[in-house]
């Protein structure tokens, strides 16, 4: 599959109560790399194998959730006309002046009929992955740090009007619909997980009655054994655990869902399938979203319906 | 050396040390379906107002706890860790759990 338009999630800017507090947990726990500070004092990471400047930002602030969340697309032709898509489509979007993030080019802004504030960008510096272009080793030290995910994986965010986030994204965005959960009666869906790529999910959704709810965002582990790793490592550090370590039955991912410092849920994640785009949605039905949530318990946690920031 | 920490409206109450949240110890009272959130001040499901006693904070959610919840001591239990003995009611999305006798183990 040739990938354009839309390529992976980029960034993710998060908002945190204790500024160092939660730096010493994303830079010595979760195991990101630090690779800037900016005059407004947001710290920017990334993970270990990517290659941008950064995938993850954290800025205090005096309540938790997150600011928003980035895809990078193919180049500035694909910026420019995916800006003019949104806005044919009805969308109001705006532009970032490059720079405005450390490293990054021009962002188009626009926000969901869900509350979150999307962003789409065409360039941000890449810095390598610290291992060499030429002969490269499989890894490096950075790897062993912490629990060291691979990439920002994807991330799930709780807000209204699901039905319309689902048209943008696949109408305009270019992305397809992998899963859904049905609503109770079946007519429509309270959950869905969109991809522009290959893999399971790059975002999904889920109905929920306040906007712009972070409910996740999720890191990539290499194997389920990091993942199991990554367990003992949050334990060791008396990390709050929400769910697992299990797999779910929506993507077959096995995960961990854990909080940072200031209540934000994250996910230590690996597996799942390849689907491509002319696959046909997969569907769970509302009475069996305990399977689809945590498949080996097939219980529905109530944290997962109710505890968002 | 641990402080009382009494529940009102249920006549329970709990030991909790000063290093330990409020949250904490009313988990290890062993009421059952208690939504242990987040623990860390940013979802809010642990509201609880502090009747009476003296505690610390630590920082939490303004999108949970106003100013006027400040003030009159509304504050999320993940966050509070008692200073002296305290009284205390549960306010929120825990209230239905701690008050029904029936979550009682
Ligand atoms: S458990 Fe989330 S705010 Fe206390």
């Amino acid at each position: 599959m040739a990938l354009t338009g839309v390529l992976r999630p980029g960034h993710a800017q998060v908002r945190v109560l204790d500024l160092e507090e939660s730096v010493r947990f994303y830079r010595d726990v979760l195991g990101l790399v630090e690779t800037g500070r900016d005059a407004e004092g947001r710290v920017y990471f990334k993970c270990w194998d990517e290659r941008d400047h950064n995938s993850y930002v954290i800025r205090q602030a005096d309540r938790a959730g997150i600011d928003f969340f980035g895809f990078k697309v193919l180049d500035k032709a694909t910026l420019d006309q995916l800006d003019a898509d949104l806005q044919a489509y009805g969308l109001a979007t705006e532009r970032i002046p490059a720079g405005e993030m450390l490293e990054t080019g021009e962002r188009v802004r626009f926000t969901l009929p869900s509350g979150h504030v999307m962003e789409l960008y065409a360039d941000k510096t890449s810095i390598g992955n610290g291992l060499a272009e030429v002969n490269p080793a499989p890894w490096g030290p950075q790897r062993e740090h912490g629990i060291a995910p691979v990439r920002l994986d994807h991330a799930l965010l709780y807000g209204p009007n699901v039905a319309e986030v689902q048209k943008i994204f696949t109408e305009v965005l270019g992305f397809y619909l992998v899963e859904r959960v049905l609503t109770p009666d079946g007519e429509g869906n309270v959950a869905i997980w969109l991809s522009c790529s290959h893999k399971v999910h790059d975002i999904a959704f889920a109905e929920y009655p306040e906007p712009g709810k972070l409910h996740h965002c999720s890191f990539l582990m290499e194997s389920w054994e990091q993942v199991l790793r990554a367990g003992d490592i949050m334990s060791m550090n008396l990390v709050p655990v929400d769910i697992g370590p299990t797999r779910h039955g929506v993507t077959r991912g096995c995960t961990i869902y854990a909080w940072d410092p200031s209540g934000n849920r994250f996910e230590t994640f690996m597996g799942g399938y390849q689907p491509y785009p002319d696959y046909g949605p997969l569907t769970w039905t509302f009475d069996n979203f305990g399977q689809g949530l945590d498949y080996p318990q097939r219980k529905l946690h109530e944290t997962f319906l109710t505890v968002v920031s | 050396m641990s402080h009382t920490v009494r529940i009102e409206d249920t006549g329970l109450s709990y030991a909790c040390a000063p290093r330990e949240s409020l949250l904490e110890g009313l988990n290890r009272l062993g009421l059952r379906g208690i939504p242990t959130g987040c623990r860390g001040g940013g979802c809010g499901v642990c509201k609880i107002e502090v009747l009476a006693g003296q505690f610390q904070t630590r920082v939490m959610s303004r999108d949970h706890v106003s100013d006027d919840d400040v003030a009159h001591h509304r504050l999320l239990a993940c966050r509070v860790y008692p200073a002296s003995d305290l009284s205390l009611k549960v306010i929120g999305k825990l209230q239905r759990k701690v008050c029904n006798p029936a979550s009682v183990r």
